[in-house]
């Protein structure tokens, strides 16, 4: 690329830069903080209900709360609702477990056409692997320190 | 010797083809839109009875390619050519819809340039005395393109403000060497224009200089002002796109206010319909044109339009791999009747 092409490219890119529309960051915000508030504290209520229902130890009742709230995710998903909660709430509903159940679902839906090995096995994890990769390797590394110091 | 081109791109046909027929399908979004009543066909199913989006936009094809020939009492058998393309890749729901209908095929790629691109080359060739009819195709479906370049579509992620709603449809034309108009009387091919910009949520920036580009080669080349025309209409350059064009034209001198539009804009109701920068796609351009502006060419309520589709020539690939978005438009001068 010639030095006038990239003087043009950077001009360009600044003026449309000053065009893009903002997002309306205040509200989306909120979004996020109610609806993600709102998943938290029904995984809290079902936590304290299997805890004094079935007298599970904590760390148990952790798992299993866990694991309601995947289920969750994964039947919004499966309705054709969390895609719209997760318009509104962004980061409020992409965050929390449900989120996570939401991305390894939404494209096994998406790819079941294709086949239950190259389909669904295999694309299952198109979203939800870059999270896994640097989640656990994160994690290893951070174990290794706290082991170290 | 190259007798019909005139300046450095544009071609002025000698024998001007006569578009005798067109047809368009489109997805239960777009028959909510404000052009409704232009589509043949409004589906309430965009999947078409079929079991998947690439299946579905196939039938489009086919089914829109049958419906504009039986509108002028003709066979499959009658075309000399099919040219026309879509989003996917291998060219999937033109190529699977080609198998069917059984004419010889030219499948072209140029993304959402994929209308003018057809009409250009089918064109030429009735000009050139190859073909005496020919029908043209550009299809595209939100689903199919969603699940190609973009997330899963249950997938809860916020689309960017500034992404386009990919137009689920598709529009065929039917050429002819002979017929009452509306005439295909000059084709302007583009270049690939590139000005950087990588963003694959925001193509109507990384378009909109390819347009302008285009518009500006054909107005030198054939000495046409803009206000020769009644509508220069872009295939999807959307909001900000369409708004970046006109300003970078309106630099250049060219007074483009009254007759700038985009089939982009037009198709969808943005307010209400929430598909923030407006259309996108194949269809987007051919839709419009089929549907829209054919009917008011026919009625002779408009003359003379500049149809220049733009396409965003990258793919996932060339995304991930962190290249900018290269870009070109094709026009075509299409007029009602022809003037000596």
């Amino acid at each position: 690329m010639s030095k006038n092409q990239a003087n043009r490219n950077k001009s360009y890119e600044k003026y449309v830069n000053s065009k893009v529309p903002k997002p309306n960051i205040l509200k989306n915000c909120l979004w996020a903080f109610f609806v993600g508030g709102i998943i938290c504290t029904i995984g809290q209520v079902v936590h304290n209900l299997i805890e004094s229902i079935y007298k599970y130890t904590h760390l148990d009742t952790s798992n299993i709360t866990t694991l309601v709230m995947i289920f969750l995710g994964a039947f919004l998903t499966g309705i054709g609702v969390y895609d719209i909660i997760g318009k509104k709430a962004g980061a409020g509903s992409l965050i929390p477990i449900t989120g996570f159940a939401n991305s390894i679902v939404a494209p096994a839906m998406e790819f079941k056409r294709e086949g239950y090995v190259m389909g669904v096995a295999a694309k299952m994890f198109s979203l939800a692997g870059p999270v896994l990769v640097y989640g656990i390797s994160t994690s290893v590394i951070i174990g290794i320190l706290y082991y170290i110091f | 010797m190259a007798i019909k081109k005139i300046g450095s791109q544009t071609i002025k046909l000698f024998n001007p083809p006569s578009i005798i027929s067109t047809s368009t399908i489109v997805g239960p979004k777009e028959g909510d839109g404000p052009l409704s009543k232009y589509f043949d066909t409004i589906l309430q199913d965009d999947l078409y009875g079929e079991d998947s989006w690439e299946k579905a936009e196939s039938k489009f094809i086919e089914e829109a390619v049958k419906s504009a020939l039986s509108k002028v009492r003709l066979n499959l058998s009658d075309m000399d050519y099919l040219i026309g393309g879509d989003l996917l890749n291998q060219l999937m729901s033109t190529s699977f819809a080609a198998r069917s209908l059984q004419i010889p095929f030219f499948g072209i790629y140029g993304a959402c340039s994929n209308s003018t691109e057809a009409m250009s080359l089918a064109a030429m060739l009735i000009d050139g005395g190859y073909a005496d009819k020919i029908a043209t195709t550009a299809s595209s479906h939100f689903s199919s393109a969603e699940r190609q370049y973009r997330f899963p579509l249950e997938s809860g992620n916020q689309r960017p403000l500034t992404s386009q709603w990919t137009v689920t449809g598709a529009g065929t034309t039917i050429l002819s060497s002979n017929g009452e108009g509306p005439y295909i009387t000059h084709v302007t091919t583009g270049k690939v224009v590139d000005f950087g910009i990588k963003d694959a949520a925001n193509m109507g920036a990384a378009m909109a200089p390819s347009a302008v580009d285009t518009i500006k080669t054909h107005l030198n080349d054939t000495g046409f002002k803009p206000e020769d025309y009644d509508i220069i209409i872009t295939g999807d350059l959307g909001i900000l796109g369409h708004e970046i064009a006109m300003e970078m034209l309106e630099k250049e001198g060219y007074n483009m206010s009254n007759v700038f539009k985009d089939c982009g804009i037009e198709i969808f109701d943005n307010e209400r319909q929430d598909t923030h920068c407006g259309g996108s796609g194949c269809a987007s351009s051919a839709v419009v044109f089929s549907g829209y502006l054919y009917e008011q060419l026919k009625a002779k309520k408009i003359n003379k339009i500049l149809l220049v589709a733009t396409g965003a020539l990258l793919s996932p690939t060339s995304s991930l791999q962190g290249e900018s978005i290269p870009s070109i438009a094709h026009a075509v001068t299409i007029e009602s009747k022809l003037r000596n």
